[in-house]
């Protein structure tokens, strides 16, 4: 049998990217439900409070950002556990290739999937708080950068939780108290968007924060993943 | 390494520890006891009240020094699961596992503390000043590092997960006190927990650092005792531990 | 040398036990009977020394040592709980062990060194395969982590297995012994030196384990190395193989 020569880094990140694609397309309602979700909760404070859209607009940075955390949450459960349990990601360990590379693939994967859509959609469900569509951009930009950061964090206690009983919940109890900062910082960057103020200080920090998990949350997440799987 | 690194491989030794641990006790616990009732009395009876706040500002004697040990256990919980984690020394994780009960505990009096304090100043038990946020963060951060070691069965296995969550937190605290103070000082709250330390008198500095100071002594003390508990549980089935509960 | 036939757990345990090192550190130790062939030191691919594991504060493994030379494999038997999975595992870098070294081609590496992974193919158990891909999709993405495989590779390791039959259907819709058969199809592509087998032959009718014992066979003969954990006969040259018996673990 001819073997081919060895896979480098990159040829590997993109097996794993496409093994990501092939699944979101054959499993779609995977994908989906976290949007949904999204959808449903953003609807439940206009029903739990008032209809009046400018007092929802008041606390729309909130509604909107708490939702996506909870959706990203929600997806974050899929990000390793199912490899774990089918025996991929042992295969991913063995592999020869970097873990950390090779994960932070995954997440990469995992946010095209899940926090984009997410980004993508918030504009909408602000119109219905009241947030006008002239925010749209500051609302995104936001977001795009505190779901990616969040992608990252999530990582780590999805790895930590793998092999526990019931992690979902422990999951969501580890990783919200490190989003702090990424709730803190996106929040107000929404809320000036939506007030026509300029959301640039609050974007950098914001990006602070998802520079600094891009460096050190894959490192961590391979080694959780590596306890995890033990 | 060379030999001189011989003391520190020392503490990797289970039996050694334990010996060790039961020595020192007694050496922390007692002048705990004498610096709590020396900051108590200097606090209580000593310090005169604050013109602004009254009586009522005493409860800053045990409200600080709690709030600051809560951080610092964190801290000294981070650095023996980091050792554990990198020179493999299951007793450093012994005394990460043995320092995270204290530390919640010292998170939850200083929130108790602090919305005792907060009721007769503001006419509430609660307000979302950045002190006490920051403090409700890190007690959710010690409840996930604690429901983290219960929820995974093997104890190698959850000391090493735990000692990754340590490490993730610790760095993080930072990030989410400035975070926290931010969010305060944009949105205006009234910050009400001023403490400007070179501000304050002598009467009131000395008895908040001899709480401090006892405080501290008190972690040290009871932290060993959980220690040896801990040690005791994880070798059970050793040999050493017949001849030691001789 | 030991015929792997003879392998079996009907060994008295006496037997096992007496003839060992038993390294006791106040735990319950393993006894370990390890029976090599015609032992060479250093000169060994593949040499393992004390490795000892612990699950909780219980030792599963304890002091285990050997040694494998290229085109040879080593058996590892023994009841159920013995800690089989567990020692393949750590000699994957799967599970830390508690002590250990491995030498590798005659450097001293760790269990997850990347130079080791990348000469070493793990299948477990299960098969490691996604559900909701085909097998196609799955061997491309196994395999293609570490090598770049064209089409005609796959066509041929597929044949190989002959699973080309149903290598286009979702692999949820296969039986085990069909997910077995994929699954050996990505290791012969892997282009992997040791190859670290978890019951080898489990799910897999007469047909397939003929077909194994071929793949197998081959790889030993162009001087590949097999470390299989397993309680059926290999069907392999007894000549070409060593024993691991590892004994029951007492409580």
């Amino acid at each position: 049998m001819s073997m081919g020569t060895a896979a480098g880094s990159w040829q590997a990140a993109r097996i794993v990217l496409q093994r990501e694609w092939l699944l979101a397309v054959r499993r779609p309602a995977q994908v989906l439900q976290p949007l949904a979700f999204f959808a449903v909760v953003t609807a439940m404070f206009p029903l739990g409070y008032t209809p009046e859209l400018a007092k929802l607009r008041a606390i729309a940075p909130g509604v909107l950002w708490v939702g996506a955390l909870l959706a990203s949450l929600l997806a974050l459960e899929h990000l390793f556990r199912e490899d774990a349990s089918d025996g991929t990601l042992e295969q991913y360990v063995l592999s020869g290739q970097s873990l950390t590379w090779l994960l932070l693939a995954k997440t990469i994967a995992h946010w095209l999937l899940t926090g984009l859509p997410l980004t993508l959609m918030a504009p909408w469900l602000g119109v219905a708080l009241g947030v006008p569509l002239t925010a749209a951009i500051g609302v995104m930009g936001a977001l795009a950068l505190g779901t990616w950061t969040l992608s990252l964090l999530g990582s780590i206690g999805a790895g930590l939780t793998l092999g526990v009983r019931r992690g979902g919940v422990l999951l969501s109890l580890l990783t919200l108290p490190l989003a702090v900062p990424v709730l803190v910082f996106g929040a107000r960057a929404t809320e000036l968007a939506i007030v026509g103020d300029s959301p640039t200080g609050a974007l950098y920090l914001l990006g602070s924060l998802a520079v600094l998990g891009l460096t050190l949350a894959p490192l961590a997440a391979a080694a959780a993943v590596r306890i995890g799987l033990e | 390494m060379g030999t001189n690194w011989a003391w520190f491989h020392r503490f990797g030794s289970p039996p050694h520890v334990y010996r060790l641990a039961g020595l020192l006790t007694p050496w922390f616990a007692w002048p705990a006891a004498l610096s709590i009732l020396a900051a108590l009395y200097g606090g209580l009876v000593l310090a005169p009240p604050d013109y602004q706040q009254g009586e009522g500002f005493r409860i800053l004697y045990v409200h600080a020094p709690s709030a600051w040990l809560s951080v610092m256990i964190y801290a000294v919980m981070a650095t023996a699961a980091g050792i554990g984690l990198i020179w493999r020394m299951k007793v450093a994780h012994a005394a990460a596992a043995s320092c995270a009960g204290i530390g919640a505990w010292f998170t939850v009096v200083s929130l108790v503390t602090g919305m005792l304090w907060g009721k007769p100043m503001w006419g509430t038990y609660w307000v979302w000043d950045p002190r006490l946020t920051a403090q409700l963060v890190l007690l959710f951060l010690y409840l996930g590092y604690i429901g983290l070691r219960s929820g995974i069965d093997d104890v190698g296995r959850a000391d090493r997960a735990s000692a990754v969550l340590a490490l993730v937190g610790v760095v993080n605290i930072p990030i989410i006190r400035y975070s926290v103070e931010w969010w305060n000082s944009i949105h205006q709250a009234p910050s009400v927990m001023k403490m400007e330390k070179p501000s304050m008198p002598m009467e009131m500095l000395v008895p908040l650092l001899l709480m401090f100071l006892g405080f501290t002594l008190y972690f040290a003390a009871v932290m060993l005792v959980r220690l040896r508990a801990e040690i005791l549980r994880r070798e059970r089935s050793a040999s050493w531990i017949r001849e030691a509960l001789r | 040398m030991v015929v792997l036939q003879r392998l079996h757990l009907a060994a008295p345990v006496a037997e096992l036990v007496d003839a060992t090192d038993l390294k006791s550190v106040g735990r319950k130790a393993v006894p370990v009977r390890f029976r090599p062939g015609a032992p060479q030191l250093c000169m060994s691919p593949l040499v393992v020394n004390n490795l000892t594991v612990y699950r909780g504060e219980r030792a599963i493994l304890s002091g285990i040592s050997f040694e494998l030379r290229a085109g040879r494999a080593l058996v590892v038997t023994g009841p159920n709980g013995a800690g089989k999975t567990t020692l393949l595992r750590t000699l994957c870098g799967l599970v830390e062990p508690e002590d250990g070294q491995l030498c590798w081609h005659s450097e001293l590496l760790s269990f997850r060194d990347p130079q080791y992974h990348a000469d070493l193919a793990y299948l477990g158990h299960e098969a490691p395969l996604k559900m909701d891909l085909t097998g196609r999709e799955n061997l491309r993405g196994l395999v293609g982590l570490r090598r770049i495989v064209d089409q005609r590779d796959i066509e041929a390791g597929l044949g190989e297995m002959q699973a080309r039959s149903f290598a286009d259907r979702a692999v949820r819709t296969l039986s085990a012994g069909q997910r077995r058969r994929i699954a050996f199809a990505a290791l012969s592509l892997m282009g992997a030196t040791l190859w670290v087998l978890d019951e080898p032959v489990t799910n897999l009718d007469r047909a397939g384990e003929a077909l194994v014992q071929t793949m197998l066979s081959r790889h030993l003969a162009s001087g590949g190395m097999l470390l299989a954990a397993t309680h059926q006969p290999l069907g392999l040259d007894p000549s070409l193989c060593d024993s691991l018996i590892l004994g029951p673990v007492k409580v």
